[in-house]
């Protein structure tokens, strides 16, 4: 079997697999509905925390607050999509521990798809309405001249965070291959990540910055971009064509990230942990 | 969708590779090293190599029905994980039906079923029929085909009553005949059971073993069968593989294993009040004694039923329960009496323990 | 005497477990230090704009952070601590073989869970805090009777904690799915214990609010010990007033949820 087959293979087993959780989730409405009612609440205190900044001060790091809000709205939202899609992947290293990993290699799908579909928790929805919601009061409140361009970047922005955010969480499952109890080292990354990107890059030192530029590029999820779309220097004086490197960054991202998975594997396999 | 195509007597075509039917699972001379790290001090670690398998060959026939027992840690896990594809040996040569499991595990997986005894392969939060479902789609079972085989498994393992409830709700023994079912729907044929009996009341073994008679002999499908109970094997298989340390130590008849091992059942009576051990002449001996409760060896193959009248008669029995021989017993005994082994290296006797772990020195953090 | 040692004993068993998982405290001491990080920097910017927001000058809004790092996993301010296995056991049914323990169900979990956070201070809280220390400005006192103060402020929020997370737990005897009072516990206990910004920061009214309700014992009254914002005493007895409170309306639950369990037969 080729890697376009594989694919293939791996998104037709993810679709089967996530259509039964939905099906079984939706079977109780109410509880559904108040779930992801909850869910709303839990991650509108995030913002609201954001909000209270604001009631002491009218500026954070030289960004307005519907300027904190559009990066806001974009890494929520971009995260709440990789969570949604891939977030189960991040109990892999329990499923080493307790052997179950082990019925998903018997199985005729890439276990990738498997792991990442398992489960699939659809109140995590509440994650991406509530950062589309800021993402709106954003796009409404922002002083921004939009042209075709900057409307455009929104959902390339979008996709891209969404796709390097579930790099980083293919990556963070295949480092508990080697070390099962080490899932809070991929929370460091994937809710870290979000929360830095929700902050102005203005506000946090260099070191940082270059850190999740260059090595991590989380940056690319919303930064850097969203700095075209504000009219703001871009961080670190990057050059103007790194708005349109998302995409790129995204591709490199996955390449590493199925890398690290495939290597994972393989140690399972050869020392069945 | 890899079915072989029977084109002459005794052989198989898989993907144009020749299958014979004798050597449908063939393993040569395979191995698995494990490196173990063990803690020895605050920071120091020791790097330990294990032969968790050690260069095993053996082939079985389509069709064949064997047990694959030994005691724990034996390396019986291992051979099966080797043999689905899950884990990489270090070392040898594995095909199953012309499949090498490591190399090509999404499409070996078509072709073979597996249950493992201590761990469900059904979606925990789901009701069972949603498993199945799943499976139909995921194995691409011709819709006819997979309604003919659902059908028919939920009658032979008495499944219908529990095809709505969530699986975490099942009782061992009907989450075991909804994992075995859920490893038949797609028509394996290769099924290979992990301690399949493990748990289970004595209605439910009973119902599992039936199930799996029946299956050997209706529709020819290949069953290998790891154990702790002897009498899983007893019942169900005509050959036995005993794997001890990693290597294999016996291949035969069962009779020849119980004969190696001169096995011994132990009777359990709790009688009214202490009294001096039980005197039944040369049908059983007594091997212990605590308060009123004590304990008779009598041969396995020998029949409980007059001991336990004449104790009844004899003495004032207030509770009796029979234990059958465990398999750790039997190997026991079988690798004291017999020297003469299968596929046993010469240097087997003299250096087992010396080449099979070497104590190498790791480095000392994580 | 006899019990005192039992539930030294639990407590010891409950320090020894969580001990046992190196890998996951290494990876809880990253992650915290990360969040400080992030935290850390956005909080610098927050006191740049305003410069003595809430009374905090920019070392105290530093040291604020540290420490609420180091008190994250020790105070399971968003749970995961006792509770999560005792509504499992709720759930299960096991909790009837508990209540026939001739040990204290409440007493028992508190003895359990003290010495979880113990550990989680120890092996989780201390090293994100030195980092803290050592990378950025901090405003700590020299002063040993601070310190002892503060010790005596941090045993009390672990005790408020237990509290809230035990009547949390109790509910899963009448709610059929837990998920619910866990996101309550998450929210409230992110947010209303200053995890997310110090509560003398909060706007006015809100502000005043939110410091007299029992989350505030968890961490802006260790803090304001610690920096020396409050007199040590009031502190102890608003920390131990609520310590009081939650356990004593935890027994009162507890003895509904027993009867309810007997009546049921199980």
């Amino acid at each position: 079997m080729g890697e376009a087959g594989r694919l293939v293979e791996g998104l037709r087993a993810y679709r089967l697999i996530a259509g039964m959780w939905i099906r079984s989730t939706l079977a109780y409405r109410v509880s559904f509905a108040l779930t992801v009612a909850g869910g709303l609440m839990v991650t509108g205190l995030d913002f609201v925390a954001i909000l209270l900044m604001f009631s002491q001060v009218d500026v954070l790091g030289g960004y307005t607050l519907p300027e904190v809000a559009f990066l806001y709205g974009l890494s929520a939202t971009s995260f709440g999509l990789a969570d949604l899609a891939i977030g189960s992947a991040g109990r892999l290293g329990s499923r080493v521990r307790d052997g179950t990993l082990d019925t998903l290699l018997v199985r005729p799908a890439p276990v990738l798809a498997q792991v990442a579909a398992d489960r699939f928790a659809l109140r995590r929805v509440s994650r991406l309405i509530q950062g589309a919601l800021v993402l709106g009061y954003a796009c409404a409140a922002l002083d921004v001249a939009w042209s075709p361009v900057k409307v455009a970047l929104v959902p390339v922005m979008l996709v891209c965070g969404g796709v390097i955010f579930s790099a980083v969480f293919v990556a963070g499952a295949a480092f508990q291959f080697v070390a099962q109890d080490a899932s809070e080292v991929q929370a460091a990354f994937t809710y870290g990540g979000q929360t830095l990107l929700q902050y102005p890059p203005t506000v946090f030192g260099k070191e940082l910055v270059r850190g999740v530029t260059f090595v991590l590029p989380l940056a690319f999820v919303n930064w850097v971009p969203a700095a075209h779309v504000l009219g703001r220097p871009y961080p670190l004086g990057l050059p103007q064509w790194a708005a349109s490197a998302p995409p790129l960054v995204a591709v490199a991202c996955c390449a590493v990230a199925g890398l690290a998975w495939r290597a994972g594997l393989r140690t399972y396999r050869s020392t069945g942990s | 969708m890899s079915k072989g195509v029977t084109v002459s007597e005794g052989v198989t075509v898989s993907e144009g590779v020749p299958v014979p039917e004798s050597a449908f699972i063939e393993v040569d001379r395979v191995e698995k090293v494990f490196d173990v790290r063990r803690r020895t001090g605050f920071l120091r670690r020791e790097l330990r190599r294990v032969r968790a398998v050690d260069a095993i060959s053996f082939t079985v026939a389509r069709g064949e029905m064997v047990g694959y027992i030994g005691p724990n840690g034996a390396g019986k896990s291992t051979t099966i994980k080797m043999l689905t594809g899950i884990l990489t040996p270090s070392g040898g040569r594995l095909r199953v039906a012309g499949i090498d499991p490591s190399r090509e595990r999404s499409r070996l997986a078509h072709r073979i079923g597996v249950v493992f005894g201590q761990r469900t392969t059904l979606w925990w939060d789901l009701p069972l029929i949603d498993s199945y479902r799943l499976m139909h789609r995921m194995y691409r079972i011709p819709d006819g085909r997979y309604r003919e085989n659902l059908d028919r498994l939920v009658e032979l393992l008495d499944l219908s009553a529990l095809l709505d409830v969530p699986v975490r709700q099942l009782s061992l023994g009907q989450r075991m005949r909804g994992d075995v079912a859920a490893a038949l729907l797609h028509d394996p044929e290769v099924l290979y059971l992990d301690e399949p009996t493990i748990g289970l009341d004595v209605v439910s073994k009973a119902r599992v073993r039936e199930f799996l008679r029946e299956l050997n002999s209706e529709r020819g499908t290949t069953v290998l069968l790891t154990t702790h109970d002897l009498q899983d094997i007893e019942q169900l298989c005509s050959r036995v593989m005993v794997i001890d340390h990693g290597r294999l130590v016996y291949d035969g008849a069962l009779a020849g294993l119980h004969e190696a091992g001169e096995s011994e059942r132990t009777l359990v009576v709790d009688l009214a009040r202490e009294l001096p051990p039980v005197d039944v002449g040369e049908a059983a001996r007594v091997v212990r004694v605590e308060g009123p409760r004590q304990w008779l060896a009598f041969p396995a193959s020998a029949s409980a039923a007059p001991l336990v009248a004449r104790i009844a008669a004899e003495y004032p029995l207030v509770d009796l329960s029979v234990r059958e021989p465990d398999i750790e017993a039997v190997i026991a005994r079988m690798l004291s009496t017999t020297t003469d082994a299968p596929n046993s290296p010469p240097e087997r006797e003299t250096d087992r323990e010396a080449d099979r772990e070497t104590v190498v020195p790791g480095p000392g953090n994580s | 005497m006899g019990s005192a040692r039992l539930y030294a004993a639990v407590a010891a068993g409950g320090f020894r477990r969580y001990a046992t998982y190196r890998v996951a405290t290494a990876a809880g001491v990253f992650t915290n230090t990360v969040f400080g990080l992030i935290l850390v920097y956005t909080y610098l910017a927050l006191w740049d704009e305003r410069p003595h927001l809430g009374g905090y000058d920019q070392a105290q809004a530093v040291t604020y952070v540290w420490l609420g790092q180091a008190l994250f996993a020790t105070l399971a301010i968003q749970g995961g601590g006792f509770e999560t296995e005792l509504m499992e056991r709720i759930r299960t049914g096991e909790v009837a073989v508990d209540l026939y323990r001739p040990a204290d169900l409440q007493a028992w979990w508190l003895a359990s869970d003290l010495g979880r956070a113990l550990f989680q201070l120890l092996g989780r809280g201390v090293l994100p805090f030195v980092f803290g220390a050592v990378f950025f400005p901090t405003a700590l006192p020299l002063d040993p009777v601070t310190w002892l103060a503060f010790g005596v402020t941090i045993a009390l929020a672990m005790v408020v904690s237990f509290g809230i997370r035990f009547l949390v737990a109790l509910s899963g005897f009448w709610l059929m799915d837990g998920t619910g009072a866990v996101q309550v516990l998450m929210v409230t206990g992110m947010f209303f214990s200053g995890m997310a910004l110090p509560l003398n920061a909060f706007p006015r009214p809100l502000g005043d609010i939110v410091t007299l309700l029992p989350w505030s014992a968890l961490l802006q009254m260790p803090a304001d010990v610690l920096m020396g914002r409050t007199d040590p005493l009031p502190a102890f007895a608003f920390q131990a007033g609520w310590a009081v409170v939650l356990l004593a309306v935890g027994r009162l639950v507890q003895g509904a949820a027993t009867r309810r369990v007997v009546v049921q037969g199980g």
